[in-house]
């Protein structure tokens, strides 16, 4: 282990919380994540236990509006939207690129500093009595009906979303400016095209929900009307806005998700990435694209017709840049020499998971079934097998393949390989029977429903105490491996990408010299060695 | 050194506070339809005068030009297929 690295740089609890160090500021990112996504998972485990029996029997009606809501807002922001960027992404993005740090250091402390307090304005609106809006917010209810904390929960994700803003910002500038001499844009790792697209659409898309948010406080509070037709405004003003910056959060939160996957796939199968070129400028599509989409949401909610058609056209092309992606790495797998370390596990799990979201995702853009479809468990299963299946997936694949990077400790693969088949098989008992439910047209948001439901429900909710203790798991031999597992070596995988050139846990400074890049990516040969990025 | 009054700052300040004068007043002026496109004008100014003086874009490269044009190009977008919607509601 390398005794001269950023863990044993300072161990006062000033040389953490005023570190402008990006590999400790990851490390922040990553305990504060840890506890928002327990919080949001232990909201999703009650509604799943009130699911299991059509009447209620555990929670109110208005009790049960506040816990999906508690479960969306926490999840959405304050877990899934930051997840890859701010812990992998900070940890990693100055080590691929061959840099000391991030372009602005102290801008991405202040960065967790904006994400902590928009977490505990937030969570102050749960403690005091919670939200029942729904994570979206929908105007009137939200401006004129809620007697919930509504003003105090969107002041939260309003300041959160500035964290947001100040992330994306360092990476696109880190990615243009201080990349290693040699780090052309097509010898960047595809982690990093991943990162950039999303960055790209957090420094855009994140002020209009910013300011929609305040539009909502400023209806509510002072009487100003945007939506509320009485008072002169549009209910579907809202809707438009909201989702013009939530759309494409969707691909904030699964484009990093994919760039892990390239990562994880060409390491695991011994061979460079199929079509970089193609799967590079499909995420920067995706990331374009995906603004052109958001009123895919608004089907049936009175949006006019020819707007309907033409979202819904947009939301078919959006898949075809996913689709080169699914396509690629599976050619990538195609005479591979694959191994199936746990990472790899996470990997194939993502792109089964993915696809099975992605085609759902084409049924709901297309007009005729979305309006059979709309607000039913339909949807709900097919943006949770994007965002959980797909997104959570590759974080968990990419926290095992990074982990020894980042501790200098190896895990136990044995019961790292058994969580993430768990983790497959307890997400699929809970989400597959989602999408019967919804097809038979279980609505959303109810939590008393007609009996005939309860087989697929109780199916659910048993998948979802797998699914629960299986995220568990990691959290167990991934603590114990900190203390009592082996010293990792540098490059474990034996991977050529530059974060593999450095000791684990890296120095504080990353690179002993400045390397300097001679060759494209994934220089992998079938005999498990690679020809490193800066030899 | 002596120290200078950021005087490009100080004026663009005052010429703000003029035009956020202009829009109350005109507010309250019946133009008929000619209000909006008359507080619509003034934005635009105001929007101009941030750009170029506080954000110093008028003294950057084009890759910072390409970047802000981006934010105008997609709040065209989001103004664009909005108003489709609104425009051919029945």
């Amino acid at each position: 282990m390398n005794e001269d690295n950023y863990l044993n740089a300072g161990y006062t609890l000033r040389s953490w919380f005023f570190t402008t160090d990006h590999k400790r500021i990851a490390i922040l990112y990553f305990a504060s994540l840890i506890f928002f996504f327990f919080i949001g998972g232990a909201a999703a485990t009650l509604i799943r236990i009130e699911l299991a029996t059509p009447q209620a029997d555990l929670v109110s009606s208005d009790m049960y509006n506040r816990l999906f809501t508690m479960h969306g807002v926490i999840i959405v922001w304050f877990f899934l939207i930051p997840s890859i960027p701010n812990t992998l992404g900070n940890f990693i993005v100055p080590l691929m690129i061959g840099a000391r740090d991030l372009a602005f250091p102290r801008l991405n402390l202040l960065s967790w500093y904006l994400f902590m307090l928009g977490g505990c304005v937030t969570l102050f609106a749960i403690a005091a009595g919670g939200i029942d809006t729904g994570w979206t917010f929908y105007t009137p209810f939200s401006t004129l009906y809620s007697n919930s904390y509504v003003a105090v929960a969107v002041t939260g994700v309003f300041i959160a979303g500035f964290s947001s803003i100040l992330t994306g910002l360092n990476f696109i500038v880190t990615i243009h400016r201080l990349r290693a001499p040699g780090l052309t844009w097509y010898r960047l790792p595809l982690f990093l095209w991943s990162l950039y697209a999303p960055s790209v659409i957090l420094v855009l898309a994140t002020p209009v929900l910013a300011i929609t948010l305040v539009l909502i406080v400023v209806e509510r509070l002072l009487g100003v009307g945007f939506f509320d037709p009485r008072i002169g405004g549009d209910p579907l003003l809202f809707q438009h806005l909201f989702w013009f910056y939530s759309h494409p959060a969707v691909y904030i939160m699964i484009l990093p998700g994919m760039g892990v996957i390239n990562e994880l796939i060409s390491c695991f199968s011994r061979k460079a990435v199929f079509g970089y070129k193609f799967v590079a400028w499909a995420s920067v599509a995706i990331a374009a694209l995906g603004f052109l989409v958001w009123g895919h949401h608004m089907f049936v909610s009175g949006q006019s017709l020819l707007a309907s058609l033409v979202f819904s056209f947009m939301s078919f092309v959006v898949a075809v840049p996913s689709a080169i992606k699914v396509f690629n790495w599976t050619a990538t797998l195609h005479k591979g020499s694959i191994r199936f370390d746990a990472p790899m596990l996470y990997a194939l799990a993502f792109i089964g998971l993915f696809t099975i979201g992605g085609l759902t995702g084409l049924f709901l853009a297309c007009l005729a079934y979305d309006v059979h479809a709309t607000d039913t468990y339909f949807v709900v299963a097919h943006f949770h097998y994007i965002m959980v299946g797909g997104m959570v997936t590759a974080y968990f694949g990419g926290l095992h393949y990074w982990w020894p990077k980042i501790t200098g400790r190896l895990y136990s693969e044995y019961w790292a390989r058994t969580a993430a088949v768990l983790i497959f098989f307890g997400f699929n008992l809970t989400f597959f029977p989602q999408f019967i439910l919804g097809a038979e047209g279980m609505p959303r948001r109810y939590h008393v429903y007609p009996p005939e439901f309860q087989m697929w429900n109780v199916l659910s909710s048993g998948g979802a105490v797998i699914l629960a203790a299986a995220y568990l798991l990691p959290l167990v031999y991934l603590a114990y491996s900190l203390f009592f597992g082996k010293r990792a070596p540098a490059n474990p995988w034996d991977a050529p990408g530059l974060e593999w050139q450095t000791p684990s846990p890296p120095p504080e400074f990353n690179f002993e010299t400045q390397p300097v890049v001679t060759r494209p990516p994934y220089q992998y040969t079938p005999d498990f060695r690679a020809e490193p990025q800066n030899a | 050194m002596r120290w200078h009054p950021p005087l490009p700052l100080l004026g663009a300040w005052l010429a703000l506070l003029l035009l956020l004068t202009l829009t109350v007043t005109l507010a309250y002026v019946p133009l008929g339809h000619f209000n909006s496109s008359v507080a619509l004008a003034i934005a635009a100014t105001k929007a101009t005068i941030i750009g170029a003086v506080f954000m110093e874009l008028r003294r950057r490269g084009p890759r910072t030009f390409i970047f802000a044009g981006a934010g105008l190009f997609w709040l065209g977008i989001l103004l664009w297929l909005g108003m489709m919607d609104f425009m051919t509601r029945t």
